[in-house]
């Protein structure tokens, strides 16, 4: 128990020194905001009163000290461009993220475990070599490549899926899965390779433990004892890499994002740095933050899941 | 294994090879007799096929996609050795203490390097480069401090797990000082795994400096990068898909190849 609030009180020093590092940086942006509201003719005049008004020009601490305070009431104040709710703006650009996180990790997923779990048993056989090559080929390639190669095969040359645009679910389930599935796979034929060499190698581990002789003695069939015996304790790293991989793409899959014209958290973050939308940066860079640090903390918890060991040193700790 | 002592295969030395081709193309840039500079435009031949007065074709500009495929390996070549070195050295200076002494020391670190992984690094870039203005040092200096935290946790741990062997408490019992057991005993010992580390890293790199490409972010143009070059040819894909896939190409085979040598790097120094 001691332990998870220590790692609770880690995490929210994490996000305070995130927050407040974004904060000190986006000041330092050469892109001024005041100037973009006003317009072109604006005066010098016009641009102290849009300053005044946005509260631009108080000192980047007292500033942060009345975000931070918004923050705890739950308010993440206006996007200074569009004068949007920024909560409003993270809402409707979310759902994009997670739909496109959701699908790439379950195509990675779908890749790496049957390949990973075969690879183990007949670890260096001819089937083994060939997915290793395989993947380290998809290793190399930068998905940005892997993007544009399927652009080219699937909607110019083929004209089966598009190229680019987002549907929303609520108008067309259809349209909207055919507009995920090209960006998914972009992002998954990358990710799948270090998924399926994590499970590969700690699963032939677990294979050369005793127990695991017993059970080939006992003559239980050989996806008995992958599937139920070797499987489980072989999750550790695997879960731990995922975690990284679906941390990472909340906010880091912007090159992906915006080659498919997609509107999620990464776009919403680069459109915000360039305008040095302060409340919009500062509040995109919380949530993707909160996602990072959430999912390691599940990820810790996962192992107490997995493993009974880990699940009583926490209660001992 | 056998697998492990066995003579370097044909993809081996078809990497090194590669590797030296790319190393040779880069060196020479600069003196070899090309028919066309690197922002020359032909505009007789926008987005031509190749072959002809352009061995390679043109770009959707009409630059010469040769040309530029040499001078761009420069940039890869430039901040994928050199980004991942500066990493590596502050992830010495900083994980090698930190795994020794351990107490307060540690704790500093680990938490620092905790809140940097945290951090979006695309804010980190932006403001970089924006307050230093967009170069070739400033991007390899941005990229090398953000993989200063990956290389400090792989230091940390690997000299953790030298802590309590044999030959550092011999060294110990000789009347070693600490930091000289550090230096002479522990840093050949992780050396290994760690350069290992950093030639997969570099292969990271060259993506990462070309997705930085995608969005403005690397070397100022005229200058050409093989990212900048692929994200050039993203415009002309249907009716001119080599401006893009010659560059990709290119790429590829230079990441593979660094990946291939770190691989097998990696595998000697493999425990299991």
């Amino acid at each position: 128990m001691q332990l998870i609030w220590r790692k609770l009180l880690h995490l929210l020093v994490v996000l305070l020194a995130v927050s407040a590092l974004t904060f000190v940086m986006t000041d330092r942006l050469p892109a001024d905001i005041a100037a973009e509201i006003s317009g072109r003719g604006a005066t010098a005049a016009d641009l102290a009163e849009v300053r005044e008004r946005l509260g631009l020009n108080r000192p980047v601490l007292s500033r942060y000290a009345s975000w931070l305070g918004g923050v705890c009431k739950g308010k993440l104040g206006n996007s200074l461009a569009t004068e949007l709710p920024v909560t409003e703006s993270l809402r409707s650009h979310l759902p994009v993220t997670l739909e496109l996180l959701l699908l790439s990790q379950f195509f990675a997923l779908l890749l790496a475990f049957p390949a990973g779990i075969v690879t183990a048993w007949r670890a260096g056989s001819r089937l083994d070599r060939l997915t290793g090559t395989f993947a380290f080929a998809c290793a190399s390639l930068p998905n940005y490549a892997l993007a544009m190669g399927l652009v080219l095969l699937f909607s110019l040359k083929l004209k089966l899926l598009p190229a680019t645009g987002y549907t929303p679910l609520n108008i067309s389930l259809a349209a909207n899965l055919k507009g995920f599935l090209l960006p998914a796979l972009a992002i998954s034929l990358v990710e799948w390779v270090i998924l399926m060499r994590v499970l590969r190698s700690d699963l032939i581990a677990t294979l050369k433990e005793d127990y695991i002789l017993l059970a080939r003695c006992k003559g239980l069939p050989a996806w008995r004892i992958l599937l139920v015996h070797a499987l489980r304790p072989s999750l550790f790293t695997f879960i731990t890499v995922l975690g990284m991989q679906a941390a990472s793409l909340i906010g880091g899959a912007v090159i992906i994002e915006s080659i498919f014209a997609l509107p999620g958290i990464g776009r919403l973050l680069v459109n915000a740095i360039f305008a040095q939308d302060y409340p919009l940066i500062q509040g995109t860079v919380l949530l993707i933050t909160l996602a990072y640090v959430l999912i390691n903390f599940f990820v810790d918890i996962c192992y107490g899941l997995l493993d009974p060991r880990v699940r009583r040193g926490v209660e001992n700790g | 294994m056998a697998d492990l002592n066995r003579k370097p295969g044909l993809t081996f030395y078809l990497a090194c090879s590669w590797l030296t081709l790319v190393l040779l193309c880069s060196l020479c840039a600069g003196f070899l007799p090309f028919p066309f500079t690197l922002d020359q435009i032909d505009s007789d031949h926008l987005a031509a096929l190749p072959g002809g007065a352009h061995l390679l074709g043109t770009d959707a500009m009409g630059r010469d996609i040769l040309t530029r495929l040499f001078f761009g390996s420069r940039i890869s070549l430039i901040v994928g050795s050199c980004a991942p070195l500066l990493g590596l050295v502050v992830g010495l200076l900083l994980g090698m203490p930190a795994a020794w002494f351990r107490g307060w020391s540690e704790r500093l670190v680990l938490t620092v390097t905790d809140i940097i992984l945290a951090f979006p690094a695309l804010i980190f870039l932006l403001v970089f480069t924006s307050v230093l203005g967009p170069s070739l040092t400033t991007i390899t200096l941005g990229l090398g401090l953000l993989l200063s935290p990956r290389f400090i946790r792989v230091v940390r741990a690997n000299t953790a797990r030298l802590r309590e062997r044999e030959f550092v408490l011999a060294a110990r019992i000789s009347g070693a000082q600490e930091v000289s057991i550090l230096l002479k005993e522990v840093l050949p010992n992780i050396m290994g795994p760690l350069l290992a580390y950093t030639l997969v890293v570099t292969g990271y790199v060259i993506v990462v400096e070309g997705g930085l490409a995608f969005l403005g972010l690397s070397v100022p143009s005229p200058a050409p990068s093989w990212g900048g070059m692929i994200a050039t040819g993203r415009d002309v894909l249907e009716e001119a898909p080599h401006v893009a896939i010659i560059p990709m190409a290119t790429m590829f085979l230079t990441v593979l190849a660094v990946n291939l040598l770190g691989d097998r790097l990696g595998r000697r120094y493999d425990r299991s």
